[in-house]
């Protein structure tokens, strides 16, 4: 290899490609190549192969080699096949064959070669041709023991590949006696195997323990001569040791005494050992005997029954803390992070704080320093929180990059759960984002203000805080959004002081307006409306701002509409009606913290719920009421999460709702129901709903297979990019989708596609592409129907396709004139239609509110629906009992100040209250007019509809159009859009024309 | 264990093993990444790192860096002793360790075959390791000249 080394890599490149050359010409040749021959050639591509060169020939000689009856050509030949050959290959039945051949040898050496090329494999056809016959070879009182092991561990890569192919059966009991096997090496493989089938069938292996307990004990209390080769490095069997005490992990405490005791006693003399002056000075000796003890404090956490133990174990860990060796240090953090969860061992973790902190100090290894962030996490408490929030702060001036998300995630939990003090806590977030305003995310900006807004005795001092960090003059911009945000609501607790007088506070704030993106200024123009309501006299200032030009005619659609919204409302609603608007926020529902959510979602569930579930009950609310035990995590699986948001008493469960999930608190509204695993019709029928006011996303998916869609419509056209994405590692066969249309669809709507490729590889991607063309309009979507073979078995999936009516809307410019002209000449009585029909979704307002609330948005938008809905629900009760044309101006009213109290995204959801409403409204008092006049104001809303909503209401929109006869239906270029400018509530039209039509942000 | 890697201390790759299945460009991507992640690391810090969900044992054997990625739940000790127990068997059958890179490539699959198999210890035993693999050697013909490919080709 020197001498490849020294050569350059085109030097290496051509000098492989001539022999790639030559062995091509021999294995093609005339010339029959004899075994060696080829066993060195294809010895060579192997090696090429390994050198990280591609090898695309060579695998059938390969396959030759293996029924050679020399053993170096058939040992070539499986190796060639363990590194190269995938499990789609063709030549799998002829492999398959080879090695049936081998099994049946009894020569052991073949037999051994063969399993050994199963076990890399691995397969699901050797699976299915293996998978019975290896459990036998196993258990077999004839088989060798160096065999017996290769069968165990082969056994165990079937299983965990194909668990499903490996039947339990007789042989499972055989297998757990292998413990008692004389022979080790096959009890250690063996072990490997119960512990995964333990995992697996508890049930079935529970034998496992007693006997895995006294082999245990054996080894610990054995002489380290007695085990002669399986002692390494004067440790008896580690190996096997900590493969038992893994095994051990996968049960609880043994029930019987004698057993329990006999344990209790091997983990006893495992800590004492610890203990002894080291039997050699090498690095080997420490590391096995270690490996033992942290696998048997693993053992003891798993357990965590005896304090005595945990005690112990701990202090081991604290002596490991000090250790010269880096490993030991990193390991005793990391084992120290889960004692520190156990109510045993708390307190004796907390001990070792001021370690942990130098640890974070001095450890010169951003591993090490990780785990001692983990640990302090995990070791705070109310007594010790603002020390370890400290030194957590300093740490983070310094901290690595890729550490940093999370540190501050901590820190804002820890200082949140443990704040006694809520100045300290506002304190330690603004520092926070001072620090690190990078890195600290949405949902941690978002949790100091529900706390600010929730507790009355913190305000007076945010609003302080924030203003004086405001004058600093760089500061981050979640700071401006915190401050923008705490300023609007309780800026009049300060304003009281000269040099916090509502001019400057304004002035502080619009002096950050210029340099902030869109979603910022977007807050503060809401902080500069609410700063109307709380302070008369910078009334006409903020006129002045709003309207200016670079606001009024933004080109950002948002904060040009806001600007034109806030500046109408400023001037044309009475202080009474702006008061109530712009209200003060009412206190957050306290649910599960949106970090914690987050941090969750950043480490996997499984390492963080335990920690909180033990840092829960040592910890108490943010309300400071006492906490219901539930409150956070259990609650949310719940059907009626949070029922209360609305102060309506508990709402009863919907029925039609699907069960939340816990966790993704920030999803969009109603976006957890399709995102659940669908296995037919019924979760489809959940993403077709969302799909109606978007364009892009998952259709479909299941363990196999995934549906993706890319689509985009023009005037009458279409044009669906359709992904199927094959998920597991095997080929789909005979893969056919077909679109079907109804007999009525097919005369509305024309798809042409072509058909796909039929056979889809494992990990790939085939595309798709359905050319649409709309001829009418139409109401039924058409049926996406896909079959193929996956593994021996045929799969059959049907999905609705996500072709709507309204992917075919346009726009069109109207004038008010023209709109209410046209409005006129709908008045007569039999243009009034009334139909009752049963709705799909139950009617009841409590349920209907209790549905919003299942699309559990984020608590901020909730928070802000909450008040929407006090608003609204006056608003409401003025309109209904107006004629006609003011109802639809109380829409319009109603869509406008959706939009108002709400920030960025958060607009989003408010927005889907509106139809909601209106269709509820419809319904009630039912006319086909209302509904072309929900047409109308469809498209502006349909852009951030949560599914739900937006399924319903283009439902009942087919329902009253059909209604309306011919030529009164919504044709598609008809009443449409564009007519915003025609409604008369506020804003002139010629500031509304200058916007986009709307329709085209439904994508 | 997922997979093992062997590789020099210029980055260049000498041995992999997968015991999951992966797609040949993910094993690729792995390998470079890994490889880069390792080679960065100074000498005294920890031989254990989180990568993705995997947690990953490393050690140094002269201009040799041995890598393996093992679960959440596994321990990184008894690994870091798997790779030393696989140099030693390595070591015997080749000399020195530090010439891994011109041994008979093959033999080393073959030898952590009988060592290792599907990511699990099969035989910890020295002894046992070495006679199956002398075994192997005595059944190989004696007409056959035992040349390494690496000299055929011309590499050495």
């Amino acid at each position: 290899m020197s001498g490849l080394c020294g050569k350059s890599k085109e030097a290496e490149i051509k000098r492989i490609n001539k022999e790639l050359a030559n062995i091509r010409s021999k294995f093609k040749g005339d010339k029959a190549l004899d075994g060696y021959s080829k066993k060195k050639y294809v010895c060579k591509l192997l090696f090429i192969f390994l050198l990280g060169h591609d090898i695309d020939f060579g695998h059938m000689e390969a396959v030759n080699l293996l029924s050679s009856n020399r053993y170096t050509e058939k040992q070539i030949g499986y190796l060639f096949i363990s590194v190269l050959v995938n499990s789609n290959s063709e030549l799998i039945r002829l492999i398959n064959n080879a090695i049936k051949n081998d099994l049946a040898s009894r020569n052991p050496t073949f037999m051994g070669l063969a399993l050994h090329c199963i076990a890399n494999v691995g397969s699901r056809e050797m699976a299915e041709a293996f998978a019975g016959e290896i459990p036998k070879i196993l258990v077999a009182g004839d088989t060798m023991d160096s065999v017996k092991q290769s069968a165990a561990l082969c056994l165990l890569r079937l299983y965990r590949a194909s668990p499903d192919l490996v039947p339990m059966g007789d042989w499972t009991s055989r297998v757990v006696h292998l413990l008692n096997d004389q022979h080790l090496g096959v009890v250690t493989a063996a072990t490997s195997l119960i512990t995964t089938l333990a995992q697996k069938n508890p049930e079935e292996f529970k034998t496992s323990v007693s006997l895995a307990v006294s082999r245990l004990s054996r080894i610990v209390t054995s002489a380290s001569t007695d085990l002669q080769d399986y002692t390494y490095y004067f440790v008896p069997a580690p190996w096997l040791s900590v493969k038992l005490l893994r095994l051990l992990q996968c049960y609880p405490p043994p029930e019987d005494p004698a057993v329990r005791g006999r344990l209790t006693e091997c983990l006893e003399t495992i800590l004492n050992k610890a203990q002894e002056p080291p039997k050699s000075k090498k690095v080997q000796h420490s590391n096995a005997k270690n490996a033992v003890l942290f696998e048997a404090i693993s053992l003891i956490i798993h357990h965590d029954s005896e304090p005595n133990l945990l005690v112990r174990a701990c202090n081991q860990l604290g002596q490991f803390l000090q250790h010269r060796e880096t490993n030991l240090r990193y390991l005793a953090l990391e084992s120290m992070c889960t004692l520190a969860s156990s109510e045993f061992s708390h307190e004796a973790v907390k001990t070792h704080i001021d370690t942990v902190i130098n640890a974070l100090k001095t450890e010169r290894d951003v591993s090490v320093r990780q785990r001692a962030v983990d640990l302090l996490y995990a070791m705070c408490d109310r007594s010790n929180a603002q020390q370890i929030v400290a030194e957590m702060l300093s740490y983070l001036e310094t901290a690595d990059y890729s550490i940093r998300e999370e540190i501050v995630l901590k820190v804002a939990i820890l200082a949140e759960k443990y704040a006694v003090d809520y100045t300290w806590y506002v304190d330690t977030i603004l520092n926070l984002i001072r620090i690190a305003g990078d890195y600290v995310s949405e949902e941690v900006w978002y949790r100091v203000i529900q706390i600010v807004i929730n507790r009355d005795d913190v305000q007076g001092y945010a609003a302080k805080t924030v203003f004086e960090a405001l004058q600093a003059p760089a500061c981050h911009e979640n700071l401006v959004k915190v401050g923008g945000y705490i300023l609007g609501e309780f800026g009049n607790l300060i304003a009281g002081d000269p040099r916090s007088s509502p001019l400057i506070q304004f002035d502080l704030l619009h002096s950050k307006f210029h340099l902030c993106s869109v979603p910022t200024r977007a807050l503060l123009l809401s902080t500069y409306i609410k700063f109307v309501n709380l302070f008369p006299e910078v009334k006409t200032t903020i006129q002045d701002v709003l309207r200016s030009d670079s606001q009024l005619k933004n080109a950002d659609v948002e904060l040009q509409q806001r600007a034109v919204e806030y500046l109408r409302l400023s001037s044309v609603a009475s202080t009474d009606i702006l008061a109530t608007v712009l209200e003060e926020m009412p206190p957050f529902p306290e649910r599960e913290s949106s970090i914690l959510a987050k941090l969750k979602k950043k480490k996997g569930p499984s390492t963080v719920t335990d920690l909180e579930e033990a840092k829960r009950e040592r910890s108490v609310d943010v309300n400071g009421a006492p906490e219901p035990a539930p409150a956070s995590a259990s609650a949310a699986s719940t059907p009626s999460p949070s029922a209360d948001l609305l102060g309506l008493g508990a709402a009863p469960p919907a029925p039609t709702g699907p069960p939340p999930s816990a966790g993704g608190l920030l999803v969009d509204v109603f976006s957890d129901s399709a995102s659940a695993v669908a296995p037919l019709a019924p979760g489809s029928e959940d993403n077709f709903a969302r799909f109606v006011c978007k364009n892009n996303g998952v259709l479909f998916e299941n363990q196999l297979l995934q549906i993706g869609l890319k689509s985009e419509f023009r005037q009458n056209l279409g044009r669906m990019f359709i992904f199927y994405g094959n998920k597991t590692s095997t080929q789909f066969l005979n893969f056919t989708p077909t679109l079907i249309c109804a007999d009525d669809l097919q005369a509305n709507l024309n798809l042409q596609t072509k058909p796909v490729d039929p056979t889809v590889d494992g990990g790939a991607q085939v595309q798709q592409v359905v050319n649409i063309e709309c001829v009418s309009d139409f109401t039924e979507a058409p049926v996406l129907n896909i079959q193929f073979r996956y593994g021996g078995t045929f799969q059959n999936v049907s999905v609705k396709l996500p072709i709507t009516l309204n992917k075919f809307f346009q726009p069109t410019e109207m004038a008010s004139q023209d709109f209410f002209q046209r409005w006129k000449q709908l008045s007569n009585p039999q243009q009034e239609v009334q139909s009752i029909f049963k709705a799909k979704h139950p009617m009841d307002t409590e349920i209907t509110k209790a549905k919003l609330l299942l699309g559990r948005s984020s608590d901020l938008g909730q928070h802000s629906l909450k008040k929407l809905i006090l608003t609204l629900q006056t608003l409401w009760a003025l309109a209904s009992s107006t004629p006609k044309p003011p109802r639809l101006d109380a829409c319009c009213v109603w869509s406008r100040i959706c939009k108002l109290r709400c920030t960025g995204s958060r607009c989003a959801q408010a927005r889907t209250l509106f139809p909601r409403g209106y269709v509820t409204y419809c319904r009630s008092s039912f006319n086909p007019m209302q509904a072309v006049g929900l047409c109308v104001l469809f498209p502006c809303v349909s852009a951030t509809l949560g599914d739900h909503t937006a399924h319903s209401t283009m439902e009942h929109l087919s329902t009253c159009t059909s209604s309306l006869g011919p030529g009164r239906g919504w044709d598609t270029k008809g009443l449409l859009t564009g007519t915003t400018a025609g409604l008369p509530v506020q804003g002139g039209p010629g500031s509304m024309k200058s916007r986009q039509p709307v329709v085209q942000s439904t994508n | 264990m997922q997979f093992m890697l062997l590789f020099s201390r210029r980055g260049k790759l000498r041995l992999q093993k997968w015991y999951v299945p992966l797609s040949d460009k993910e094993k690729k991507k792995i390998t470079r990444e890994l490889v880069q992640t390792v080679l960065a690391r100074k000498p005294k810090m920890c031989s254990f790192l989180e990568w993705r969900d995997l947690k990953i044992v490393y050690r140094r054997y002269a201009s040799l860096y041995f890598c393996c990625a093992i679960e959440d739940q596994d321990n990184e000790l008894i690994t870091l002793e798997i790779i030393h127990r696989y140099v030693e068997l390595l070591d015997k059958c080749f000399g020195s360790v530090c010439e891994l890179d011109i041994f008979n490539f093959e033999k080393a699959y073959f030898i952590l075959d009988e060592f290792l198999l599907g990511g699990e210890v099969q035989e910890t035993s020295k002894k046992n390791v070495l006679k199956a693999i002398e075994q192997a050697d005595l059944l190989q013909e004696e007409a056959e000249t035992p040349r390494s490919v690496l000299e055929e080709i011309g590499l050495t």
